[in-house]
């Protein structure tokens, strides 16, 4: 044999066991999804049988799914941009020497490492109405009494806030690590030609921190879409698919409805939207950085 | 993904030259008080539950120094729901995974760093859609194959889909890549096995990697819900993140202070480990971020 031929041998079995797993559990469920969206979902004796599109007009007609589409489109653009900057502004804070530095940071990034389930139900009594402590904060200062969660308009607020109160301190690292980088000589030519803070901030920081603010924008769009464990807890979807979010709707629609063929044309969408979102991370960031 | 900067030591004593735009004096107070100030809303939904879980019921929305402590929540919550059993299977759960995931993803990473054969572009871009198409976004379909193997309510159920994780692979495969080739060829002119040199030259050489990414798995999986969730129906299989659902989602509703105790206590060991180990774990997370 060749030793060309032993090099892939070779390297085929080292990746045996990772590729063997990544289609079982990934490639085929996808490329599964895609099939079974087209085919209609057994019930008892009845098969699967080929239905075209009509689940994806099904869909179309479906007034949950759009609520669920436009939900999930404003918590993305309330915790995408929120949590960055929130993460960009705890950055910048926590580089300079202020005061109980070691302890200012660990709060910023506590959220990170608690399990959201257990998170939601601490941010579940603080919204709560009459005794949550939202709600005394408000009588305090004279506010009326508000069902946070219980309110078509606050409830997907409330989940957004949960959402970038977890996310924002985990941002943060990367912004702090990429500022750390930046090399001090640049400060002291841009002090010596008498730019001020927000000048060499704008100027100088900020464009040098651009890959990091890409790479962060992506994960903060996947999450956006991954994120829906507080939904179990604090709302459940509601009051009136208020704060349904797609995957949220999936998991609906597949476990609770069982109509699974539905659910894989749902899968389908959110499939597509987070491909959307990795071609806009090869188009802008890649042109960037190459893999050596 | 990035590779936009080089993973950076967090500054024990602050940076070694001035730097002219480091704030001193009023603005340096005003800076601190805002950074405090936002750190103490941060903590604040946290210090709630502490303040509720170690407080009898009465006084969960009643604030007074004077309040007695108790650990009483606690024992009623330990009681009220099998935790110990949660406990191990979650134990359990993230060792599995980690196990298995530094094992498919060091040989996966070796062969793409540093084997050239037939066919390695194409498997690292099939390995890469991953970090797109999370495992989260597939549950339907993987439902359906756990029901199909026989494997619906197993821990083994809930750790099949993340065993091999493209995050570590490619974590792994930069890593080694920056290993010396001239390391590798001695050790080969030694007369060692491919594998050997796998193990004695780079696995030790990767050590920080595997800890940073050991760190960051072990609290994801330990957090993970929804999957666990929808794969488990009984007490044998399922995570403390399911148990905790299932508990204070049934009759204890009102109860607060039992809630923020269980609360607490399942997320205590990552606390603590955090609370102990912060700077290992904020350099891991930032290592593994920045890939």
């Amino acid at each position: 044999m060749n030793t060309r031929a032993t090099a892939t041998l070779h390297g085929w079995l080292l990746l045996l066991p990772a590729m063997a797993c990544l289609a079982l559990f990934t490639h085929w469920p996808a490329v599964a999804s895609f099939i079974d969206s087209f085919y209609s979902t057994p019930r008892g004796r009845r098969p699967a049988r080929f239905i075209g599109l009509d689940n994806y007009q099904q869909m179309l007609a479906d007034p949950i799914f759009w609520k669920a589409m436009s939900n999930n489109l404003w918590f993305a653009l309330g915790t995408v941009p929120t949590s960055i900057a929130l993460a960009l502004l705890m950055a910048v804070w926590v580089n300079d020497r202020i005061l109980a530095r070691t302890w200012v940071r660990m709060a910023y990034f506590t959220p990170t490492v608690l399990p959201m389930i257990a998170v939601a139900n601490i941010w579940l009594f603080f919204f709560t109405p009459q005794y949550g402590l939202l709600e005394q904060i408000v009588a305090f200062f004279g506010g009326r009494s508000t069902n946070w969660l219980g309110s078509q308009d606050t409830a997907l607020y409330a989940v957004t806030i949960v959402a970038i109160w977890k996310e924002a301190g985990f941002f943060m690292i990367f912004y702090l690590a990429a500022l750390q980088t930046i090399p001090p000589s640049l400060g002291e030519a841009a002090a010596i030609e008498g730019a001020s803070r927000w000048t060499y901030f704008r100027r100088i920081q900020f464009p040098l921190l651009m890959p990091t603010t890409l790479f962060v924008l992506i994960n903060a769009m996947i999450n956006a879409f991954r994120m829906v464990d507080h939904l179990f807890v604090m709302t459940r979807g509601g009051p009136d698919n208020a704060t349904t979010l797609l995957l949220y709707y999936i998991y609906q629609v597949g476990f609770s409805f069982w109509d699974t063929a539905y659910a894989a044309a749902l899968t389908c969408v959110l499939l597509a939207l987070l491909a959307l979102i990795a071609f806009i991370q090869y188009g802008w960031l890649e042109r960037r950085t190459h893999y050596r | 993904m990035s590779a936009a900067a080089k993973p950076a030591k967090l500054p024990a004593g602050g940076i070694s030259r001035a730097d002219p735009y480091a704030p001193k004096g009023l603005s340096l107070t005003l800076e601190s008080c805002g950074a405090i100030l936002l750190a103490l809303i941060w903590v604040l939904p946290l210090a709630y539950a502490v303040w509720a879980a170690f407080h009898p019921s009465e006084f969960t929305t009643r604030f007074e120094l004077t309040a007695p402590l108790t650990l009483e929540n606690f024992s009623r919550a330990w009681a009220a729901a099998p935790f110990a059993r949660y406990f191990l299977n979650t134990f359990v759960l993230v060792t599995l995974i980690l196990v298995c995931q530094l094992v498919l993803g060091t040989l996966a990473a070796y062969a793409l760093a540093r084997q050239d054969f037939w066919g390695r572009d194409v498997a690292f871009a099939l390995i890469l859609a991953q970090l797109m198409i999370m495992p989260d976004a597939l549950i339907v379909e993987n439902y359906r194959t756990m029901a199909k193997l026989g494997l619906v309510d197993t821990i083994t159920a809930i750790a099949l889909p993340y065993i091999a994780s493209a995050f570590g692979i490619f974590l792994l495969r930069q890593t080694f890549k920056t290993v010396p080739k001239e390391l590798d060829d001695a050790a080969r002119v030694e007369g060692a096995s491919p594998l050997q040199v796998l193990m004695k030259v780079y696995v030790p050489l990767a050590r920080p990697t595997y800890i940073a990414y050991g760190l960051v798995s072990v609290s994801y999986h330990w957090n993970n819900f929804l999957w666990p969730l929808l794969v488990t129906n009984s007490v044998e299989a399922r995570p403390l993140t399911v148990g905790l659902q299932v508990f204070s989602s049934t009759d204890q509703g009102i109860d607060w202070a039992v809630i923020c105790a269980a609360t607490l206590m399942t997320s205590a060991p990552l606390l603590v480990g955090f609370l102990l180990f912060q700077r290992q774990f904020v350099q891991s997370f930032m290592r593994a971020g920045i890939k």
